[in-house]
């Protein structure tokens, strides 16, 4: 199924869960996680079943004003 | 040493920002972005002590930052964070950016930024006060960048908001306050902590602000686009503190017509005409 995450296309197997998608783009720790603009605990990072179409947003830390 | 000079050292002492009951010496507050390198950041940090410094979230990978170099660099300054939502224009990117940044952070913290033109950066004032109120429910303290607009700031207020931040001028201009006649109203009419919040460009404007009765400054680019950014860091510390300690002090109120300071008894040379 097609995904975007950072609105980059991926494709996973259907039934990915959301820890498969940060596996595939090498998440690097600290960061946090959206999908369809929800905003999702790490403590679910192993339940969330992703569905086709999602987007899904893995933010770090940055400077900011 | 007589009991009044006691007393106003003591008054000092106390002079502690306190936002959301959280007690801070100082009155500064310090953007992250735009300087030149990550060292010249951490000496503006520490030539100002700020009260707290203002981080945001982007993805990963997306500024060319280094992300773990810049996470390590605020775990070293070991300065209290005060995350932004920077770049959302709606209440639903605001409150999932500050869920996120909460758990990435681990601060109830949080800057409230909805942006309502990409151009002048302007805060969305229709939408700000329910998605202030949404985050104050879900138990952030926030700290809302609003305009200088009474109702808006009454309005933050009402529905929980413990301090307003209002802007003195468009984000990154360095054009100080553009409407000094209603910032002053503000501080007339709000009893909460006040903070200036984008616009400042000189330690002069910095000052001038707390002289008016303002809280604290929050500001960025004048810092970190100076030709000397820890000078200057050091320069918008030092005048915040000049104008708190001004308007503590009682300034003398401005006079239409001159006053001779000296004494005009025993003027030499001078006789009836």
């Amino acid at each position: 199924m097609r995904v975007m995450i950072n609105q980059i296309e991926h494709q996973l197997p259907q039934g990915a869960k959301l820890e498969n998608a940060l596996a595939a783009i090498q998440a690097q720790a600290p960061f946090a996680v959206a999908i369809n603009l929800q905003f999702i605990p790490k403590s679910l990072y192993g339940q969330c079943t992703l569905a086709e179409n999602d987007q899904i947003e893995v933010i770090s830390p940055v400077t900011g004003g | 040493m007589n009991t009044n000079t006691l007393n106003e050292q003591q008054a000092l002492r106390k002079d502690d920002l306190v936002l959301y009951g959280e007690h801070f010496s100082s009155r500064l507050l310090l953007g992250t972005s735009r300087y030149p390198s990550p060292q010249i950041l951490e000496e503006a940090v520490l030539a100002s002590k700020p009260a707290m410094i203002t981080v945001s979230l982007r993805r990963q990978g997306a500024t060319g930052q280094s992300e773990n170099t810049f996470w390590d660099l605020l775990k070293k300054m070991s300065v209290p964070v005060l995350p932004n939502t920077a770049g959302c224009h709606s209440p639903q990117e605001v409150i999932t950016t500050a869920q996120m940044a909460r758990e990435v952070f681990e601060t109830h913290w949080i800057k409230l930024e909805l942006i309502g033109d990409d151009y002048t950066l302007q805060p969305d004032t229709l939408r700000l006060v329910d998605t202030a109120k949404i985050l104050i429910n879900d138990g952030f303290k926030v700290l809302p960048y609003c305009t200088e607009d009474l109702i808006l700031c009454q309005r933050l207020v009402d529905v929980g908001c413990q301090a307003v931040m209002p802007w003195a001028a468009p984000i990154g201009t360095g054009q100080g306050p553009l409407n000094p006649f209603a910032m002053k109203l503000l501080r007339e009419r709000l009893q909460v902590p006040l903070l200036v919040d984008a616009g400042l460009g000189l330690p002069s404007h910095a000052c001038a602000v707390m002289e008016w009765g303002f809280d604290g400054v929050l500001l960025n680019t004048a810092v970190a686009l100076a030709d000397h950014p820890i000078a200057m860091a050091k320069a918008f510390a030092l005048a915040t503190q000049a104008g708190r300690a001004a308007y503590l002090s009682g300034a003398m109120p401005a006079q239409e017509s001159a006053q001779a300071s000296t004494p005009l008894v025993g003027t030499p040379f001078w006789h009836q005409s």
